[in-house]
């Protein structure tokens, strides 16, 4: 036998590596295909987008993202022909349809807000999630069982069923329709996930790296800072991900909650529907800038996010 | 360095009691090896001593002071784990370089790299400073723990069996290197092993630790040769002491309330069974290369002794038995004047 015929016992046959490949190509396929049609939608026109049957190959346009952006009025072609040339690609597209710019839309105070909320809850979440769970993961904490339940126990409904009571707390406290308001929110739906998750993760984290460090003279918040946090971060990006999505997809909670300048981009999206015709192009330019930051963020600590996903079961 | 004094320490967790009223002083200098199974409260003392635990009775005073109530830091000791010693996110040369960065020591970082250089020569890691502490062998994490110990100038050495993960040739190796350097600093040190061959080889005085009670503590020859009870006579001696009945065979001068014979090889004598009388059969001769251990049955009994390599006798022999000055116990267990 030669040495390149010899094979492992454990390791996949070439077969079955090429079916599970296929499968996994065919699945991720899938998985795009809306997203896919999501982006491509926001480079139709929105003639192009109600096409039946439905186009593949169009003519690409930024009619979508134009429309995403400003907000338009209708004028006479006279009207029109008596302006200037186009001072921008936008202005010219939107004269083929007899409009002219008439000033920023909202959907870029919609996406700070949105920026601003999600962001700023992830971090209070992961903050919170990461102190608790070393707490409860290091200290004897009276009840601590029955503690952790409690705080899961506020993820068995969806958040929603609380929506009424939260909708006149905030009235009464003018916490509606605020950037804080929602933070404080989102942060009490993530934390009790951030806890659950995070006490995982350090439960691994051998409690010896600490002790070594508190006897070599550092106090305990500064052997957690300089032992635990460095081997936790796998555990706290994946953690920070899965608040990030959360916090960043809501909708129902914004739309009830915010409806002015708090308003963030997912309430936002769908009015853009409203305003003068079915504008699908640009909903999926929102949606196509929408989907930005999430995937930067998950890019940038998908590997993190890899080992976090399995539990730390293959930490080292 | 300094002395460290154990008063009446006594440590409960839960129902169980790990360390019970101890009394253990450990001189400036010393080098304390205590001996003891798994759960004979070795580590706990340890953690007491470090300040990871707080007793529930008794106090521990450190040079002179009473630091019973003292966090860690505040302590002044270093420790070596048994494992998980070396932290993964850091390189070598920030390993050792970890304590001496610690904020209360404020430590200038030229300083600091003439320290580590001095240890990782001492420790003869000098040439991995800058790997990561994970791509290292067994051998050279365990110095680097033992090396992040001696960066320091604590009050005390205190080492949790750090070469019990190692192989038998390292640890060999290890364990003369690490008494050459306790003697070299003239450092106080207490180390918790349950090997026998660390406690004799390094130890000033052996503590022998069973169920949280100091049994017995003194140099390793008077542990060894005047045991105060079974237990102790049983922890130490390769191959272990052989605990025979009394009257099993001819004992001479046994004194009164004799109830166990404690022998070792050298409380042995053996020879071939001549004119017909014999005492036992030889079970088995083990061949050890440098050493045989022999096998014999003596009435219903079986003890092991080591014997010579050219040893002519063999399986099946008839052989004859004596005493040469054995260990006596009593009833209770404790060994008899």
């Amino acid at each position: 036998m030669s040495l390149t015929s010899a094979h492992s016992v454990v390791a996949p046959s070439a077969t079955s590596k090429r079916v599970a490949g296929t499968i996994i190509v065919a699945y991720a396929l899938i998985s795009i295909v809306p997203l896919l049609w999501i982006f491509a939608t926001s480079f139709k026109t929105p003639p192009d987008s109600i096409a039946y049957p439905p186009k593949i190959l169009f003519q690409p346009s930024v009619e979508g993202y134009c429309n995403l952006f400003t907000t338009r009025t209708r004028q006479t072609p006279e009207y029109i022909n008596s302006l200037g040339p186009a001072t921008g690609l936008c202005d010219e597209t939107v004269r083929k349809r007899n409009m002219v710019i008439a000033g920023p839309s909202n959907f870029m105070p919609r996406f700070v807000n949105s920026l601003i909320i999600a962001f700023g809850s992830t971090f209070c979440a992961v903050f919170l999630g990461t102190l608790s769970a070393y707490g409860f993961s290091r200290f004897k904490v009276p009840l601590a069982d029955d503690l952790l339940f409690f705080i899961l126990s506020t993820r068995m409904m969806p958040p929603i069923a609380v929506a009424i009571p939260i909708y006149l707390m905030y009235r009464e406290l003018g916490l509606s329709d605020t950037a804080l308001g929602m933070i404080l929110l989102y942060t009490a739906v993530n934390v009790s996930l951030a806890v659950w998750l995070l006490k995982g993760f350090i439960d691994e984290i051998p409690r010896e790296y600490e002790e070594a460090a508190m006897i070599d003279g550092y106090t305990r918040l500064q052997a957690f800072w300089r032992t635990v946090l460095p081997q936790a971060t796998t555990g706290i990006a994946a953690t920070a991900i899965f608040c990030l999505i959360f916090a960043w997809n809501e909708y129902a909670f914004a739309a009830l909650l915010t409806s002015g300048t708090a308003q963030t981009a997912p309430p936002f999206i769908p009015t853009i529907i409203g305003e003068g015709g079915q504008d699908w192009p640009a909903v999926a330019a929102g949606t196509t800038i929408f989907l930005v930051p999430i995937l930067v963020f998950t890019i940038l600590l998908r590997k993190q996010l890899l080992r976090g996903i399995t539990f730390g079961a293959v930490r080292k | 360095m300094a002395d460290v004094h154990i008063k009446g320490v006594t440590k409960v967790f839960g129902e169980h009691v790990a360390v019970d009223n101890l009394d253990l002083h450990i001189a400036d200098g010393e080098f304390v090896v205590l001996l003891g199974p798994t759960g004979a409260g070795k580590t706990t003392t340890l953690r007491l001593i470090a300040g990871l635990e707080r007793p529930e009775a008794g106090s521990i005073h450190i040079a002179g002071h009473d630091t019973t109530t003292l966090s860690p830091a505040e302590r002044d000791t270093a420790f070596v784990f048994q494992q998980y010693s070396l932290y993964p996110h850091l390189s070598v040369y920030d390993n050792l370089a970890f304590p001496l960065r610690s904020p209360a020591r404020k430590m200038p970082e030229d300083q600091i790299r003439r320290r580590v250089e001095d240890v990782a020569k001492m420790v003869r890691i000098h040439h991995k400073l800058n790997n990561r502490s994970t791509k290292l062998s067994g051998g050279e994490m365990q110095r680097v723990a033992i090396g992040r110990a001696l960066v320091r100038k604590p009050s005390i050495y205190l080492m949790d069996e750090p070469l019990s993960s190692l192989d038998a040739k390292l640890r060999a190796d290890l364990r003369l290197e690490l008494k050459r350097i306790q003697a070299e600093l003239g450092a106080t040190m207490l180390y918790v092993t349950h090997d026998q061959i660390e406690a004799m080889t390094m130890a000033d005085r052996i503590g022998i630790l069973a169920d949280g009670v100091l049994v017995q503590i003194g140099s390793p020859r008077t542990i060894y040769s005047e045991p105060a009870n079974l237990h102790v006579a049983a922890r130490l001696g390769q191959p272990a002491i052989n605990l025979l009945p009394v009257g099993l065979l001819p004992d001479g001068g046994a004194p009164a309330g004799t109830k166990t014979i404690g022998a070792r090889t050298e409380h042995l004598s053996i020879e071939k069974a001549a004119n017909g009388h014999a005492d036992g059969v030889v079970d088995w001769v083990e061949h050890l290369g440098d050493q045989n251990h022999l096998h014999v049955t003596v009435g219903t009994k079986k003890l092991v002794t080591l014997t010579d390599p050219d040893t002519d006798l063999a399986q099946g022999d008839k052989i004859m038995i004596r005493y040469r000055s054995p260990l006596y116990f009593g009833a209770d267990g404790r060994r008899l004047m």
